[in-house]
């Protein structure tokens, strides 16, 4: 591997919205493409060397999705393809390419339009194994396996329901600092305990409400990104990781992330994670964010809910986590969430997250999940290198 | 060299891949996609009879169907223009075959046409009807047959097909080889 830095030029983006009729997916990807290239100062048509969307053809209800992507991207007639998996992956996907030394800059696309799929819980069904779990799960929402994988997750560490309740508490009120996002609301611990039981122990104000919105990320290598602007923003280390789909085999401890982020961690030379500033976790559903952030090793297992619970994670906190707001604030946005974390942590390392900054921020971690019922996480580090 | 290999075993009917444990399933999935800025004022269109285009200045191009991008120049497109409806025939098939693979008798014409007042390549595709198969040719004048108004519900089916044009050549002079 070749020692050729690689980092963020320009991002562009949507708002968040849990319905966006106004405009088709071609529309929404336009804007932020555009946003993203006047961020990054070049023109796509000429300074691009490659493209990459990811995007799941289930989710957007036409198959070969990829055929559909150039035109709004400036990458017709140029080098493109799909990562069908999260944003994180396709970023994955571009620090290779640009690692490698085979191109230069890279733009990675992520978006949801989830809004327009009628049917989300029989597609969600759909990726059940078809012969063993799919009969099992018929007439059933297909989340409870959410439901399966907190309370083994709560028995295992001792975390409370309470607990996981205040990972709601916070985003949602994290979000009112965010003005993409939609979900924002005022919340105590209680409102939590007290909304229903959706998959119990899962209430139904922990599941993150889906939203449509797109992200684009202009990669580069260093060199070109250090005379293209003077904000750049390093990614210093990526890993992705997946686990067996059986249900009946998967961890409880997201050993997906715990893995992923070794290799994060390795290549960013990380050997203490407790000395990132920002922290944007997965946060599906409530618990997920405090399985996720034991598993990258920012807290110990069983530490995590009360950390959360006493405020250690939030914006007075010892560690901002999830200053976006997450998904539980911003809305699950599908393939896009894990650009969306990253989104925050470019944000807040350029100096530019607004009445959520976060002071003297150096060095972010974004983590994301593709959701169930699988095991597929991947986490990206990045820092603005002082 | 060649060798005759003899075919072993026999293929499985019907009923013994009926003996073949599967998994039958079929998904429930159900989408409605907002049609966006540009298509909205398109399919608006075409229900009161009109086709609309969205002009690129840099290319000097008409988008139809429009777009509020130019993937070429990558810039938001300029102005709404309406064109007359008219055009050329750009490529064309003769399809004898239907969605199931069966022979059809009568065939069905699909093909490319790019609008008067339209630069080539910015057409649309559509059917084309009342020609015969030794007519139709690329270069042939065609113009829209629309729905009565009250039956046109903003749809690309609200033009029922394009037709020869008056004044456009009776036969191809193309070298078509002609079907028996
Ligand atoms: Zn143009």
């Amino acid at each position: 591997m070749n020692n050729r830095d690689v980092a963020v030029l320009g991002v562009g983006y949507t708002n968040f919205n849990s319905v966006t009729p106004e405009v088709n997916w071609k529309e929404l990807m336009f804007e932020a493409a555009q946003k993203a290239y006047q961020d990054a100062g070049i023109d796509p048509r000429t300074d691009v060397d490659s493209f990459i969307t990811c995007a799941e053809d289930f989710w957007e209800g036409f198959s070969i999705f990829d055929e559909f992507t150039p035109d709004q991207l400036g990458a017709a007639l140029r080098p493109m393809h799909t990562v069908s998996g999260d944003g994180l992956q396709g970023l994955a996907n571009a620090y290779m390419q640009i690692k490698t030394g085979l191109f230069d800059i890279v733009v990675v696309e992520a978006h949801s339009k989830i809004s327009e799929l009628l049917t989300y819980e029989d597609v969600v069904q759909l990726s059940f194994d078809p012969i063993y779990e799919a009969p099992l799960s018929k007439g059933v929402h297909p989340y409870y396996v959410g439901g399966l994988e907190m309370r083994e997750y709560l028995e295992a560490t001792g975390t409370t329901e309470e607990q996981c309740a205040a990972v709601v508490v916070q985003n949602k009120r994290n979000a009112f600092c965010n003005p993409l996002a939609e979900f924002e609301a005022q919340l105590e611990v209680d409102d939590v305990m007290n909304s229903r039981y959706a998959f119990d122990p899962l209430k139904a104000l922990e599941i993150a409400p889906r939203a449509d919105g797109a992200i684009v990320f202009v990669i580069a290598g260093g060199e070109i990104a250090r005379s293209l602007t003077d904000r750049p923003v390093y990614v210093e280390g990526i890993g992705w990781c997946s686990e067996s789909p059986w249900i009946g085999s998967r961890s409880s401890d997201a050993a997906y992330v715990k893995r992923a982020a070794q290799m994060a961690y390795r290549q960013a030379g990380i050997e203490n994670p407790q000395l990132i500033d920002i922290v944007e976790v997965d946060d599906q559903f409530a618990f997920k964010a405090l399985q996720h952030l034991e598993a990258l090793g920012l807290a110990r297992p069983g530490e995590a809910g009360y950390l959360m619970a006493e405020g250690a994670f939030g914006p007075q906190g010892q560690r901002a986590v999830n200053p976006s707001g997450g998904s539980l604030g911003c809305g699950h946005l599908m393939e896009a969430s894990g650009l969306a974390r990253a989104l925050e942590g470019v944000l807040q390392l350029r100096g530019e997250a607004g009445p959520r900054q976060v002071e003297d921020a150096l060095v972010g971690v974004a983590q994301s999940w593709r959701g169930l019922p699988h095991g597929t996480g991947a986490v990206a580090i990045f820092s603005r290198r002082e | 060299m060649k060798e005759t290999v003899k075919p072993r075993g026999k293929p499985l009917s019907g009923e013994e891949m009926k003996q073949v444990c599967h998994v039958v399933a079929r998904p429930q999935v159900k989408y409605a996609w907002a049609v966006g800025v540009a298509m909205s004022h398109f399919l608006a269109g075409l229900k009161q009879g009109k086709i609309l285009g969205r002009t690129c200045v840099q290319c000097e191009r008409i988008l139809v169907p429009p777009r509020m991008f130019c993937e070429r120049c990558y810039r938001t497109t300029d102005e709404w223009v309406e064109l007359p409806g008219t055009g050329v025939i750009e490529t064309f098939s003769i399809s004898y075959i239907d969605t199931d693979a069966n022979r059809i008798k009568e065939p069905i014409f699909v093909g490319v046409l790019a609008f008067d007042g339209a630069p080539p390549h910015s057409g649309i595709m559509h059917y084309f009807g009342e020609v015969s198969q030794d007519a139709i040719h690329i270069g042939m004048p065609v113009e829209p047959v629309w729905k009565p108004g009250g039956e046109r519900v903003g749809a690309i089916t609200d033009i029922k097909y394009f037709r020869p044009r008056e004044g456009a050549r009776p036969s191809s002079n193309s070298k078509r080889r002609k079907r028996g």
